[in-house]
């Protein structure tokens, strides 16, 4: 999938293509990374090259879905950079439970859910999951399917056991899961204020505020273009002096909005609003 | 070491504005060997791809700097690439360069076992720098760099591997050789000599 070359030409002919067509927006993903997708999408579905590409999209629907699914990059895992999970732990969220009780998180850019069970994991273990309210979002459906079911490889359990030990996890992460046919099935009821929905954050507008609002590893896939808006819409998300914690190799400070942000922990890039 | 400041035996003619560096096992003190004896005031931005743990984000590069006589440092994503400075590719990220000379990560599956792949290193750079780039592909155990290597020489940079018999595992160089034409084939010490007349060429 390294081998082939997409002309930057080409790529403009498939984001034109899909945003007339399906009304999604690739115009500002980096250019880079997206140009790797496309090529392992040709790769995947032996197509010569970029023009069967775009015959096919132009015709096809329901391959547009698969394509949405295959050009996103769902690699996750539990309790990733752990010592990230012992700041909220320690630090963010006793902070925001000083001035409200309740609270809420939204996790843009879910992904299969890892995340999400991460942080209610958390929660529980501090004894204050009925007390928070979770939205988790993701752009791609069919991987918002596999959140919601969350039946993970077994395989894939061994580095999430490892993040949660590092992490300092209370107890064994066996104890939120079930082993069966090879998946680990995580226990339902720690999602049970979790929505998970549909969002695109190129296109979506701010839906609710937020205490704090997690978006890691998914701005890395955009470009400098991009991510000012999206981070503006962060901002509008936010409540003021509200948290937003990005992936640990990211950073604010090239985006147009910092200075309405502070830094809160740069190790693990927590920022705090501070300004409407 | 004894730098000839009449003719390089090197084509140093081309105002190169990188230089990628890729190594996996038994690169480590080939690596710091080069760190440790760089000039301070070494101009062209070195980047590094070096096959390290996916779970330890840190220790890596605190090592490398123990000896180094530059820092080392690992970028984040959109940092612009700068003169004088020195990257490595961070744990469990690819490392790419953008138009703009730009730096942007990405969390997408391994290539070649590795994450960070030197492949996507050597090619994003080779995309964006063209002939402007020097590849260094060191001792290593699997075949990642090759494909990037190619990708340089094809865009008229520099090829450069470590000198086969002297690496611990020679997987890495020998697949690069395989895969494409190499300008030049030396050992750690005439690496050195190679950045050293870079150097001197540039000031
Ligand atoms: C690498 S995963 C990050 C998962 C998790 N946050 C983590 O750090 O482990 C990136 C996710 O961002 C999602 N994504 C990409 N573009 C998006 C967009 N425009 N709107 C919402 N989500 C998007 C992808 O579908 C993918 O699931």
């Amino acid at each position: 999938m390294l081998q082939q070359e997409i002309e930057i030409s080409e790529l403009r002919l498939i984001t034109d293509l899909i945003k007339q067509k399906y009304d999604y927006d690739f115009g500002n993903y980096a250019m880079s990374s997206f140009k790797r997708r496309v090529a392992r999408v040709l790769e995947l579905y032996k197509m010569e090259g970029v023009p069967t590409l775009l015959r096919r999209l132009d015709i096809d629907a329901k391959f547009f879905k698969e394509f949405l699914a295959e050009i996103t990059v769902n690699v996750t895992e539990m309790f990733r950079d752990p010592t990230f999970w012992v700041e909220l732990k320690t630090h963010i969220i006793p902070h925001i439970r000083q001035n409200n009780e309740n609270f809420s998180i939204w996790h843009a850019g879910c992904s299969s859910g890892e995340e999400v069970y991460s942080m209610a994991i958390v929660l529980e273990e501090m004894g204050i999951l009925d007390n928070v309210k979770i939205v988790a979002t993701d752009i791609d459906h069919v991987i918002l399917d596999k959140a919601r079911e969350a039946r993970y490889h077994i395989k894939n359990m061994e580095v999430n056991k490892k993040n949660y030990t590092t992490f300092g996890g209370l107890y064994n992460l066996e104890n939120y899961y079930k082993e069966e046919s090879g998946k680990a099935v995580m226990d339902q009821n720690l999602v049970r204020n979790v929505e998970f929905r549909e969002q695109n954050l190129v296109t979506g507008s701010a839906f609710s505020k937020f205490d704090l609002i997690l978006c890691r590893n998914v701005m890395i896939y955009f470009n400098q273009t991009l991510q000012n808006q999206v981070l503006r819409l962060f901002h509008e998300s936010l409540h003021k002096y509200a948290y937003l914690a990005i992936g640990s190799k990211e950073s604010l400070i090239w985006c147009e909005l910092a200075n309405k942000f502070i830094v809160v922990n740069n190790e693990e890039k927590i920022y705090k609003k501070i300004r409407d | 070491m004894n730098i000839s400041l009449t003719k390089s035996k090197y084509n140093l003619n081309n105002q190169y504005k990188a230089i990628v560096i890729g190594g996996s096992a038994g690169s480590f003190q080939v690596i710091s060997k080069i760190l440790q004896n760089l000039p301070e005031d070494f101009q062209v931005p070195i980047i590094m791809c070096l096959h390290r743990l996916k779970d330890v984000r840190n220790g890596f590069v605190e090592a490398l700097n123990i000896k180094s006589a530059k820092l080392i440092e690992e970028p984040e994503d959109k940092e612009q690439i700068r003169k004088g400075k020195i990257y490595l590719a961070p744990a469990n990220y690819h490392l790419g360069v953008e138009l703009g000379n730009t730096f942007t990560i990405s969390t997408e599956g391994m290539f070649n076992n590795s994450r960070p792949a030197i492949d996507i290193t050597f090619m994003t750079a080779a995309y964006v720098f063209r002939n402007k780039l020097i590849g260094i592909l060191l001792s290593g155990a699997n075949k990642d760099g090759a494909l990037g290597m190619k990708r340089i020489a094809e865009k008229g940079g520099l090829t450069i591997i470590q000198e086969p018999s002297e690496c611990l595992i020679d997987t890495m160089p020998t697949s690069a050789l395989k895969e494409t034409a190499i300008d030049y084939t030396l050992t750690t010490d005439e690496i050195l000599d190679f950045l050293n007349q870079l150097h001197y060429h540039y000031v």
